[in-house]
Order: C-alpha cells, then structure tokens, then sequence
C-alpha cells in the first residue's frame, strides 16, 4: 500500500516537474510547480513529517507560487516569441543531466555501505512532529530561528527598495513640512474693500 | 533503513536525486524565460528538502527538519528577491528572453 | 735644466690639444679670426719647442720621460700615459710639429672662402695632438690610442665638407680600411702579451731574444710567435700607410681640402706605420719572414702605386699615389733593416710631398678649383712662385741632387742592393724602375699643368693670380726644407750612417743585417742608378710632352688594354666590391629584414599577438548567456564527481 502511495506521488512529483520546465507558457509552469509542491507535501506526510508537509504548502504554494504568479501576470509576456529554438541544445543538455544523475546515485550508493538502522529508544512517546520541532525550535535551534527572521526582514526590505519608484506626479505629505509650518508665512491679514477682490 | 513500509531511504534519495536533476536540467534547456530559471531553482530546492526530511526521518534527528524550515525561508527570501529583480530588469529592457541578456559578455 | 726639458716636453705634446679644445667646444661662437690665431700660434710654439728638444736629445744626450697617468694596471698588465721621448720620437716631433704648423698657417689662407673655419682648425690641432700621443708613447696602448686617434681625425677631416656625399663616402672608406688594418693590429699587440707578460716597450724589447724559437699555434699549423707578432703589427701598418691591399682608400682621402691631404696623407698619419715598424725593429730584427714580408710589400706597393700614377688625371690623386709609392720605398728600406735609411726618407718625404700637395692647392686655388690637368695648362708666367716651388719639390721626389730625395733614396737603393738577400735585390729593382715612373709623372704632372696652351676657359684664366702671404711663406718654407734637409740629414746629423750616434742604439739591428754598413761596398753603377733613373724619367716626360706632343696619342694608341688597367688602378676596387662589399651589404640587409625586423622583433610582437589570440579564444567561454554559465557548472560538477568516484574505487 505504502509503496503504491510512494510510486503514485513519486511519478506526479517527477511528471509535474518535467512539465515545469518543459512548457513554454509560463502560467502553465507555475501551475505545474504547485502541483510539485503538493506531492512533495503529500509525501512528507506519508514519512512522518506532516509539519513540513504544511509549512511547504502554506509558504511555498501560499506565498512563493502566488508571487510567482503575480510577476508572471505582471510582465505581459508574449507567448507566441517563446515558441521557438527549444530542441537544439535538448540532446547534449539531456546526456550531462544523465551523467550527473548516475553520479550521483553511485556516489550515494558507496556512501551507504557503511550505515545502521539507528535504534529506536525503548520509552519512546508518541508526539506530533509540530510538537517535536516546537520542543527543539525554540531552544536548540535558536540561533536558526532568529536568523531566518532576519534573513526575511532583509529580503523584504530588498525586494522594496529594488522595485519602488517614485511616481513622477504622486503627491506626497511631508510631516516635517506640515508640523513646521509658521503662521506667520501663510497667514495673511489683508483688509478688503467690499466691492473690489482680492489679489493673491 | 525502511522509512515507512518498504520504501527504504534509497527510495526517497532516488527520487530527490530525478528532482533534482529535471531542476537542473531547466536550467540550461531553457533559453526562452527567466521565470522558468527560477522555477527551476524552486524544484532543486525542494529535491533538496526531500532529502534533508528523509535523513531526519531515518537518522531521527530533527536537526534535518530544521533545517529544512531555514531551506524555505531562505528560498521564499530568494524568490522575492529574484523576482524584484526580474521586475526591474524587465522594465527596463521590456523582454525576458534569455537569449538576449549577454551584457555580461567577455 | 732637466725640470724644464720636461716641462717643455709637456707642453708641446699638450698645447696643440688645448687649441683643439678651446676652439672645438666653442665652433659656433668664437669666430673666425680668434679660432685661426689661437690654433696656429700653440702650434707654431709646439714647433720650436720641438726643435730645443731635438737638439736637446740628439746632441746633449738628454732622454724624456714623464709618466703623466696611469691608465691600465691589471696584474702585469700595465700600461700609463707617458711623454717618452729619444732620438727617434724627436725627429718624429719635429718632423710633425713642423709640417702641422706650416699647414695650419696655410689653411688661413686656403680655406678663406670656407664658412666653418673654426672646427676646421681645431680638427687640425686635434690630429696633431694625437700624432704627437702616438709617437710620444712608451707602451703599446698609447701607440695604439694615438693610431686610433689619428684614423678618427683623418675621417672628421676627409669628411670635412660633410654636404658632398663622395666626401662622406670616402672618409667611411677610409675608416674602414684603416680598422681592417688595426684588426691585426690590435691581434697583434694581445698576442706580444700573451708572450711576454707586457705591453711596455722596455720590457718587450729587453726580452725579444728569449722567446725567438717559440712557437704559437696556428689553424693547425706552428708559426714563430715573433713572425706572427711582427707580421700582425705590419697588418696594422699596412692600413694606416696604404701599402697594396689597404690602399685603395688613399686615393680616395683627396676629397677632403688640401691642407688636409698634405698634413694627414703625405707628412704624417701614413707615416705612422712606417715609425711604428722602426720603433719595433728590435721586434722585428728576429724574424727573416717579417722582413722579407714588409721588403715584398713595400717594394711591390712603389712600383704599383707609381704605375697608376702614370695615367691619372686628377693632379691631387697624382700625389697621392706618389705618396703610396714613397711609402713603400720608406717599408723596404725597413725591410732590408736600414731602418734609419726609412726614417730619413720620412722626413725628407714629409718636406717635399707637403710642399708638393700646397702647391697644388695653390693652383687649385688660384684656377678657381679646377683639380683636372686635362684642363690646365698655361700656367707658369702667370703663377710663377708655385711653379718654382713645384720645380722644386718634384726634384726632391726624383732624387735630383743636391735635393733632399737624392740623399735619402739613393740610401734606400743602395741598401736593398747590399743586403744581398733575394728580397732586397727585388726590392732595388722595383725602386729602380719606380724611381723612373716617379720622376717621368711628376714632369707630366709639371708639364701638363704649367706648360702649353691654356686649356681652361677664359674667365678662369682671367682668375688665375698667386696666392695670398699666409699661402707663399709655408711654400717657401718647406721649398727651404726640401732642399737642405737630405744634405743636412745625410752629412751634418749623420743620420744613416752604420750604428750612427744620431740614433744611439733606439734601432736595433742584428750584425749580421749590416745593410747599411755593406753600402759601401756596393759597386759604382749601383750608386749611380738612381740618379740615371731619375733622370730618364725626367726625359722621357719631355719627349712625349714638350717635345712631341702627338706622342702619348700614339702610345695609347698601341696599349689600350694596359691604359684602362692603369686607370682604373688595377681594378682593385671592383675586386674589392664584388667580393667584400656585395656581400657584406647582402648580409647586413639580411640580418636587418630578416633576423632583426622578422626574428627579433617578432618574438616580442608574437608573444603579444599570441596573447591576444589566446585571450580572443579563451573570451569566447564567457558569453554573457546565463544557461552556458549554468551548463558550465554541472559539467564540472560532473567532472568533480566522477574525479571523486575514480578515487574511490
């Protein structure tokens, strides 16, 4: 059962990946991304870590995906142009793809000759991982926490100093200006003769 | 090394290595989007993290885990960033061919 | 006394160098008359400060010699600048210091149209005083610095009139030729320290009879070292004096002006090898190869040069080769060691062929700068003092007595006859038959320029007037010279005669080359050979141009062959074009297209355009596209991999 449940997500997750890449509009790609995202999700609550699986839904697909989207929109991209030149360079970039992926798998399979089944204490208690990463988070793994709030305050402010312009014709307050004003710069006492205006 | 049932982690660590290589493969079959270079990033980001949770899981340490939440915050930071970039650059040179962004060119 | 004879010493050798500096390093704003009276006043004092030292170190047996500075003193090598002087370094000064000063007074007047009179001047101080170095030394270097110094003069002054290009080509020639010579020369003067351990020449000499039977390799062959020394030192000779083989930039020299010709090319710079060959006799005694050697040359270059002197046209270029062929008298009579006899002409040679080369310039000057004989003619009413000192001066040459050449050429005859040894008779043959060539073109020279028709044109002929003061008294002075100087040289001083006290030992001879005493034992018709030849000569030119002008016409007629031969003087330098310079130019363009602009300038050039390539090669890897980047880094990845896998197996 678990091994039709792992094949199942395991072939959507590599199939929406390929699509990601491989389809020229760029709004079907990103949708395929999400689609990535929830079996990805879907499989780490099958092993056991159903917090991640959350915490990649609500910020990856939540966040992440929708800006994606957001910019994608926003650009205006000309689909027609991108329909061109793709299968050129497929076959050479195909064959070192394939290379590393057999690498790699040699690589990891000669490092594992050496490992154990790490033992399982024997009062274990059955908590939630979202309890267990709590327990750890906060006192372990301080540091982490505190610097990934920092890491996203900079972005954020990144992100706003890149793309802010000033509009040309916004009209903007200036508290400075507004607290300083004189009265005796902007009033004016004048008397007037009932008949004839005023110039200003 | 059976994470659940009778996957074993050289289940898991298969499947993260496929994952990363389509995202590395998008990277440089793709000569039409910027958009697509940053979904590919995304991907091998999330191979990445598949790795890291199946080793938690098996080593049973939550070290892994952690770690993980720091690997996404760091790619949603990442993300932002990328794309204010794109959004600048593409208002300024009103394409986002790759092809036509050699201005680093030796 | 002796404190003085030093001082008087240093100042003769000095002064004319003084001049050279005050007026050289000041050409552009001294002027003309300040340049010409400084020069020619130091120069008149060095003259009669060398006739107090000549009677000093003659006749009161005084001997001079100061070390002034040292200059080399590496280990035995030791060489200092000297004033050395005895008998035969003061005949030299006198002899020098004479002509130089009676030639400086003379360029006043010839080079008065000149517009850079000032270096003119101090080009000639210069030369004096580097003559005066030469025959002043005490080691071989100052001989050679002097030997140097002089081939430098003799160029700046051929070259004087720098914007005529023959004049540039010939003062080139001239120094070339002369450094072939000093090539041996210089091989020489290293091969005399590899023997003896020294270049000084009271060492050398003290020791020449210990090293006679040695040996010295050569190309595979052993040669008596002092042969080979002796023979290396006459190489050098050989360029300086223009003896055959090295002679042809002689003629060539008379492009520069004719003070020049006379005070470099007839009294003193060619006669530098001929005093260098008498300093070393004490070298060149041991060696019968040597002498024989510098007998055959001297004798083959007197009768060669008097051949071509035959034929020429230009009256300059007659005296020159008359100049080549009385040096090769002055070689024989070293040759067949009468040394004496050679220094004798020398300085009898020095007064005649002076005074002959200024009267030439006298009619070069007064015909406007005619130099070609064909176009002479009618002369001698009009300019009567210069044909009288030309008269003169050509019998002096002939050796007409009571003239100076008579005493010392008959010497010279004589001896080559007497030494008995086969050279030496060659020797007298050729003098003899030169004597006759020498006399018969310094009559047709005479005759030719002086006599006939007036063949100039007729405002040059208007033109024609006798030189100014400062030209006639030099004239008249050596006229003195020539004709007292044999009689007093032969009977007075005594110079030629068998181990004489004039000398006291300075030239070394062996007893058994007693040339010079055998002389008297010579038969009667030898003593008077000369004198006939010389007379014929004379003869003969009367004939053919006074007497019966359709004569030389005829005699042309039936050696045309000859003639050109003659007159292309034996075709030495188109001998030498062809084998020499042809090649020498093919080389240097070689080297200059193909080994330096191709070769070596290309290596710097190729390693910068081999840079360029390779930077062109390499900058294509960096193409600004993001997925090559990206390709890039996997492919390494992958290579890092499998690097790491291959270990690990």
């Amino acid at each position: 059962m678990t091994e039709l449940i792992f094949y199942l997500f395991g072939a959507l997750l590599t199939l929406s990946g390929a699509m990601v890449i491989t389809l020229r509009n760029p709004v079907h790609s990103v949708l395929f991304l999400i689609f990535a995202f929830f079996n990805a999700a879907a499989l780490f609550i099958m092993i056991g870590a159903e917090f991640i699986a959350m915490i990649l839904v609500i910020v990856y697909v939540g966040a992440v995906a929708v800006l994606f989207l957001f910019v994608v929109m926003m650009l205006n991209i000309n689909i027609a142009e991108l329909k061109q030149g793709f299968l050129r360079y497929l076959p050479i970039g195909l064959g070192l793809a394939l290379l590393i992926f057999v690498e790699i798998l040699i690589a990891m399979n000669n490092s594992m000759e050496g490992m154990s089944e790490i033992p399982t204490a024997n009062n274990s208690v059955h908590i939630t991982n979202t309890t267990a990463i709590g327990h750890v988070l906060y006192t372990d793994y301080f540091y982490v926490f505190q610097a990934s709030g920092v890491l996203l305050l900079i972005a954020m402010i990144g992100a706003i100093v890149l793309t802010l312009t000033h509009g040309k014709d916004a009209r903007r307050q200036s508290i400075y200006k507004q607290v300083m004003r004189d009265p005796k710069e902007t009033i004016e006492l004048v008397k007037v003769n009932s008949g004839s205006g005023v110039k200003v | 090394m059976m994470l659940v049932g009778n996957i074993s982690l050289f289940h898991f660590l298969v499947l993260g290595t496929l994952l990363f290589t389509i995202g590395a493969c998008g990277l440089f079959i793709n000569r039409k989007s910027v958009i697509t270079i940053l979904m590919s990033i995304e991907l091998m980001l999330l191979a990445v993290n598949l790795n890291f949770v199946s080793f938690s899981i098996h080593l049973k340490d939550l070290g892994g885990q952690i770690f993980t939440i720091a690997i996404l915050t760091v790619a949603a930071a990442e993300a932002a960033i990328g794309l204010a970039i794109l959004v600048v650059y593409y208002r300024n040179s009103k394409t986002i061919d790759i092809s036509e962004i050699n201005k680093l060119k030796g | 006394m002796l404190q003085s004879l030093d001082n008087i010493a240093l100042l003769l050798v000095f002064m004319p160098l003084v001049a050279a500096a005050i007026v050289g390093l000041t050409t552009r704003f001294i002027g003309d008359r300040p340049a010409q009276v400084i020069t020619c006043t130091l120069v008149c004092l060095s003259a009669l400060f060398s006739y107090y030292i000549f009677h000093q170190v003659i006749f009161h047996s005084q001997s001079i010699h100061i070390k002034l500075l040292n200059w080399f003193s590496t280990g035995t090598f030791v060489a200092n600048w000297t004033i050395f002087v005895d008998s035969l370094t003061a005949v030299m000064f006198l002899v020098v210091t004479t002509v130089s000063a009676l030639v400086h007074v003379y360029s006043v007047g010839y080079m008065g149209h000149d517009e850079f009179k000032p270096r003119f001047m101090s080009y000639l101080s210069l030369f004096t005083f580097c003559m005066l170095m030469l025959v002043s030394a005490d080691n071989f270097a100052q001989l050679f610095f002097g030997w140097e110094g002089v081939g430098l003069c003799s160029y700046l002054l051929i070259g004087f009139w720098f914007k005529k290009p023959t004049a540039n080509a010939a003062a080139i020639k001239a120094f070339l030729v002369n450094r072939v010579g000093d090539f041996g020369f210089a091989l020489g003067i290293f091969l005399l320290y590899w023997t003896f351990g020294s270049i000084e020449y009271e060492t050398v000499f003290e020791s020449v009879a210990t090293y006679k039977d040695q040996f010295v390799p050569f190309f595979g062959t052993e040669v008596n070292v002092i042969t080979m020394i002796c023979l290396l030192l006459f190489m050098g000779a050989m360029g300086k004096s223009a003896q055959i083989g090295l002679h042809t930039w002689l003629p060539d020299a008379m492009e520069g002006p004719t003070p020049v010709s006379a005070l470099i090319h007839a009294a003193t710079m060619v006669t530098a090898g001929v005093f260098m060959v008498a300093r070393c006799s004490h070298l060149f005694e041991y060696s019968e190869v040597a002498l024989g050697v510098v007998t055959l040359v001297g004798a083959v270059t007197a009768l060669f040069a008097a051949s071509i002197a035959l034929v020429q046209n230009d009256i300059k270029r007659i005296i020159a080769y008359s100049t080549c062929s009385q040096l090769g008298y002055m070689f024989f009579a070293c040759g067949v060691s009468a040394y004496s006899a050679g220094i004798f002409h020398l300085t009898t040679h020095a007064f005649f062929k002076a005074l002959l080369f200024l009267g030439a310039g006298s009619v070069i000057h007064a015909l406007s700068d005619e130099q070609d004989i064909r176009k002479m003619g009618g002369l001698w009413k009009k300019i009567p003092f210069t044909y009288g000192v030309m008269w003169i001066g050509s019998l002096a040459l002939a050796g007409i007595y009571p003239f100076a050449g008579y005493f010392s050429k008959d010497i010279i005859l004589e001896a080559a006859y007497a030494s008995d040894t086969l050279c030496g008779h060659v020797a007298y043959w050729m003098g003899l038959c030169a004597a006759l060539f020498t006399a018969f073109y310094s009559w047709r020279l005479i005759i030719l320029t002086f006599h006939g028709n007036p063949r100039a044109s007729q405002e040059v002929m208007d033109h024609v007037h006798e030189s100014p003061l400062n030209m006639t008294i030099p004239l008249f002075l050596l006229a003195a010279g020539s004709i007292i100087s044999g009689y007093i040289g032969y009977h007075y001083f005594g110079m030629v005669e068998y181990e004489s006290p004039f000398w006291s030992g300075v030239l070394h001879t062996l007893s058994q080359h007693n040339a010079l005493d055998a002389i008297h034992h010579v038969p009667e018709w030898v003593t008077l050979s000369p004198l006939i030849a010389g007379l014929s000569g004379i003869l003969i030119a009367y004939t053919m141009y006074m007497f019966k002008p359709t004569l030389p016409q005829f005699v042309y007629s039936k050696t045309q062959k000859l003639y050109n031969i003659l007159l292309n003087k034996w075709y030495f330098d188109e001998f030498y074009d062809l084998i020499l310079v042809r090649f020498s130019k093919r080389l240097g363009r070689f080297c200059w297209r193909k080994a330096d602009m191709v070769f070596i300038d290309g290596m710097p050039n190729g390693m910068a355009s081999l840079s360029a390539l390779m930077a062109r090669a390499v900058s294509i890897v960096q193409s600004g596209f993001i997925y090559h980047y990206a390709f890039v880094m996997l492919f390494g990845l992958l290579c890092i991999l499998s690097w790491a896998l291959l270990l690990m197996k």
